[in-house]
């Protein structure tokens, strides 16, 4: 596909889960695992079709599991889900954090709380992927909000988990995984597989000896050379199991920094911003689809406005607190009832200028972004 | 020089625990198959016998409570080597908890073994019942004696398919029955019921445990199926990519649309709402246009409404939201139902099968048309669309036309016949 021009027209329809699946098996990720739940069952189909093994499994706890397995071997799986599947990974997945395994979960959003509305299309497990690892520790998390993105993150998704050795969840929802909207698939950027080094040296192997840039470097277990060591438990770098020795702490402590250090590698947002404008309307997800249009129709109203699209959501990039930083009114806009983004970007005081545009249950629509920008312009 | 898979053999468990058998017992049973180190894979679950972890020289995986079977099940699915072992030592706790595991990779026959520590209770922290405690077997949190009645895991993991099962009570040389489960292709599990010298014998002093064994039904067992065919992974050669199964729509002719036009139609399931959809969008794009769909149905997808909203534009479609559509479609009862949403907000045209009505509920007048009469119920959705196009500038209905004539419908449709029954009807002429 990459030596196929642009310009030229290949117009298909297409939902983002075929994107995604189809980006990520690209990129490298090998195995997927799925588990079924709507609205993630079309990542599924896709998924178990398109990854060179693909096996169902019996419960999310055994899927994480069995990713786990599969990553600790030198693999990369996958596997898609919706809150109730993900909260029964929860422990799973810190697991995975703690060892250091390179994995992606689709986290497709849907309306809750509990079991609430399968087909419901929602965005309320911000706050959630936000403190799911105990220690607060971020867990690296992007989130689509355009076909292209869930092309483009997905692959992205996978080569950060792979080169940062972390599980990586790409947070979407029920309407941009089930949507279906024309694309010149000749616009898609090609997408290149991952490149995996392994350690190479005689030396006794650590298994949680940072390189430079805070990533140990990886071997699999039932490697012929080294013995390799996988823990869940606080350990130091030859992944002995540490109580609250020094090392042990050091360890744990490397796992934020490590995703910090290497921020700027997965630090993706929209920022479109009109010279003077003193509006600024922050989204993500299927909500940004409505806050774009929504500037568009200011621009045409001559109503100053611009406009962050937060795609890396965790670890936060600082970058969005400077912008939403120099304007004086600032728009959140998503599909839940708390303002989660908001929360996160602003805390939960009450800040002048500060304008929450939320719904549960449908979307919000580009007119009424515009009419709270308007009333408040 | 036998292999050491131990880097000690002083391993520090409680005096008389039968745990430090167990990690004894299975160097021995590696040195009688010959294997090195690295080419064993050992999963310690939580609890006491996790503690055996630091001092293996093999590969080790240390991870959460119960789930050392299920991960060790990915790890065998992910080796490529099958002459690698993998194990997985687990206690009572961890076997019960994680029970579900165990007749999973069991059912499957994943090549692995398990090496149940059942000592009756959860020794780490402080001595709860667990689900493998016999009834009347005290614990300090008990002391009046556990109520439960116990189960037999051996007889469950064997009834699930397992290719190899023992039960070992107490301890002394079981190296060949490791050996046995170590070597034996497919699933394993050897079980050994021991007493925590910490809780089990202070609690329940001058018990004898092949006594609380005896009474229990757990008596030392093996069963073997040698022909039972271990699990393996099956991996496509060449997985073809999904963007290959889509139709490329290449254009044909244009549309003469200049604005942003959403559609909601509304149907029954069964009925060819989502197929008469998706081809409408096809030969939108094929004329030039953007277009989204989304699809509306109950979960139950055979039985009730089935409904889908379109949006139209010359433009790059941003939002996909449909709050007042620019043309409501509903041919059946069950469309109705679910689209009364619509009805408030409604500003544009709104067709109605003339069989349904809707009193006062719609701003808009409904243009009834005999939409189910005309084409058939399971084809009324097409033929709803075609007059909607017959009856606007959307796009030329010969593009829809020559869509269906192409697709899988095609033969099935009268084609020709109803865009004549479409051109009929628009615009109220057929009425």
């Amino acid at each position: 596909m990459a030596a196929t021009r642009a310009s030229e027209q290949r117009n298909v329809l297409t939902d983002g889960s075929r994107l995604m699946i189809e980006a990520m098996a690209r990129a490298g990720a090998d195995t997927f695992i799925g588990y079924p739940i709507t609205p993630a069952n079309l990542l599924y189909l896709y998924g178990m079709r398109r990854f060179p093994v693909s096996i169902a499994a019996p419960d999310e706890i055994t899927t994480l599991q069995w990713m786990s397995g599969f990553a600790a071997t030198g693999h990369v799986p996958v596997t898609a889900t919706s809150f109730p599947g993900f909260a029964l990974m929860v422990e799973s997945v810190n697991m995975a954090y703690m060892m250091e395994l390179p994995m992606v979960i689709v986290q497709a959003q849907r309306l809750g709380p509990s079991t609430g509305t399968a087909t419901g299309g929602a965005m309320g497990d911000l706050l959630l992927l936000r403190g799911v690892i105990s220690g607060g520790y971020p867990l690296l998390t992007l989130c689509p909000s355009s076909l292209e993105d869930c092309w483009e993150l997905s692959a992205l998704a996978v080569r950060t988990a792979v080169y940062l050795r972390t599980p990586v969840v790409l947070l979407t929802s029920k309407e941009m995984v089930m949507t279906h909207q024309d694309l010149n698939v000749n616009t898609l950027s090609a997408v290149g597989r991952v490149k995996r080094s392994l350690y190479s040296s005689e030396a006794p192997f650590e298994p949680y000896l940072p390189q430079e840039n805070l990533v140990p470097e990886f071997l699999p277990v039932g490697d012929e050379r080294h013995q390799v060591r996988i823990t869940a438990s606080t350990h130091d770098s030859r992944g002995i199991i540490q109580g609250v020795s020094r090392a042990g702490l050091e360890n744990t402590l490397r796992l934020p920094k490590k995703l910090e250090k290497n921020v700027a590698d997965f630090t993706r947002y929209e920022l479109d911003e009109e010279d003077g404008a003193e509006n600024l309307i922050v989204s993500y997800d299927v909500a940004a689809m409505a806050a774009r249009e929504a500037v568009a129709c200011l621009r045409r109203q001559k109503t100053g406005a611009s406009l962050l699209v937060v795609k890396t959501l965790f670890p936060t990039p600082a970058a969005y607190l400077d912008v939403v930083g120099r304007y004086g009114r600032v728009f959140v806009v998503e599909e839940n009832a708390q303002g989660q983004l908001a929360q996160i970007l602003f805390g939960g005081d009450e800040r002048k200028g500060l304008h929450l545009i939320n719904a549960i249950g449908r979307m919000i629509t580009p007119e009424e972004i515009v009419e709270k920008v308007s009333s408040h312009g | 020089m036998a292999r050491q898979f131990l880097t000690s053999k002083d391993v520090p468990f409680c005096k008389g625990c039968s745990h430090a058998g167990i990690a004894l017992n299975t160097e021995a049973a590696l040195q009688k198959l010959g294997v090195e180190p690295l080419d064993v894979v050992i999963v310690t679950d939580i609890g006491c016998h996790g503690i055996i972890d630091k001092f293996l020289t093999t590969h080790t995986v240390h991870g959460l409570h119960g789930r050392s079977i299920a991960i060790a099940a990915g790890i065998r699915m992910g080796l490529a080597d099958p002459e690698k072992k993998v194990i997985v030592f687990v206690g009572d706790g961890g076997a019960t908890i994680g029970l579900k595991h165990i007749i999973a990779a069991a059912h499957r026959n994943i090549d692995m073994t398990v090496v149940v520590h059942n000592n009756m209770l959860y020794g780490m922290t402080g001595g709860q019942p667990s689900d493998l405690t016999p009834a009347g077997f005290r614990t300090p949190t008990m002391a009046e004696g556990d109520t439960g009645i116990g189960f037999d895991l051996c007889g469950l993991v064997k009834s699930a398919g397992a290719a190899y099962v023992s039960r070992i009570v107490g301890s002394g040389d079981f190296s060949g029955q490791l050996a046995e489960a170590f070597r034996m292709p497919g699933f394993s599990l050897v079980e050994i019921v021991e007493i925590c010298p910490s809780y089990g014998v202070r609690e329940n002093p001058g018990v004898k445990l092949s006594n609380i064994a005896e009474k229990m039904g757990l008596t030392p067992m093996e069963s073997i199926r040698p022909d039972a065919k271990s699990f393996r992974v099956r991996r496509k050669e060449a997985p073809v990519s999904l963007l290959d199964g889509l139709d490329v729509l290449s254009s044909s002719s244009r549309s003469a649309l200049d604005r942003k036009f959403r559609i909601v139609l509304g149907g029954s399931a069964g009925e060819g709402v989502q197929v008469a959809t998706r081809l409408f969008a096809e030969a939108a794009v094929r004329c030039g246009l953007h277009v989204t769909t989304k699809g509306n149905y109950p979960v139950t997808v055979g039985v009730g409404y089935s409904c889908s909203e379109i949006i139209l534009s010359p433009e790059r479609i941003l939002s996909t939201v449909v709050r007042s559509p620019d043309a409501l479609v509903v041919v059946s009862p069950d469309g109705m139902e679910f689209c009364r949403r619509y009805l408030e907000q409604l500003e544009g045209e709104f067709y109605l099968d003339e069989s349904i009505s809707v009193g006062e509920a719609a701003r808009t007048a409904p243009r009834a048309k005999p939409f189910r009469k005309r084409a058939g119920p399971r084809r009324a959705a097409l033929f709803a669309l075609m007059v909607l196009l017959a009856d606007s500038d959307v796009f030329p209905l010969e593009e829809y036309a020559e869509v269906i004539r192409h697709s899988k419908l095609g033969e099935g449709v009268a084609v020709d016949d109803l865009v004549g029954g479409a051109r009929e009807l628009a615009s109220g002429r057929g009425k």
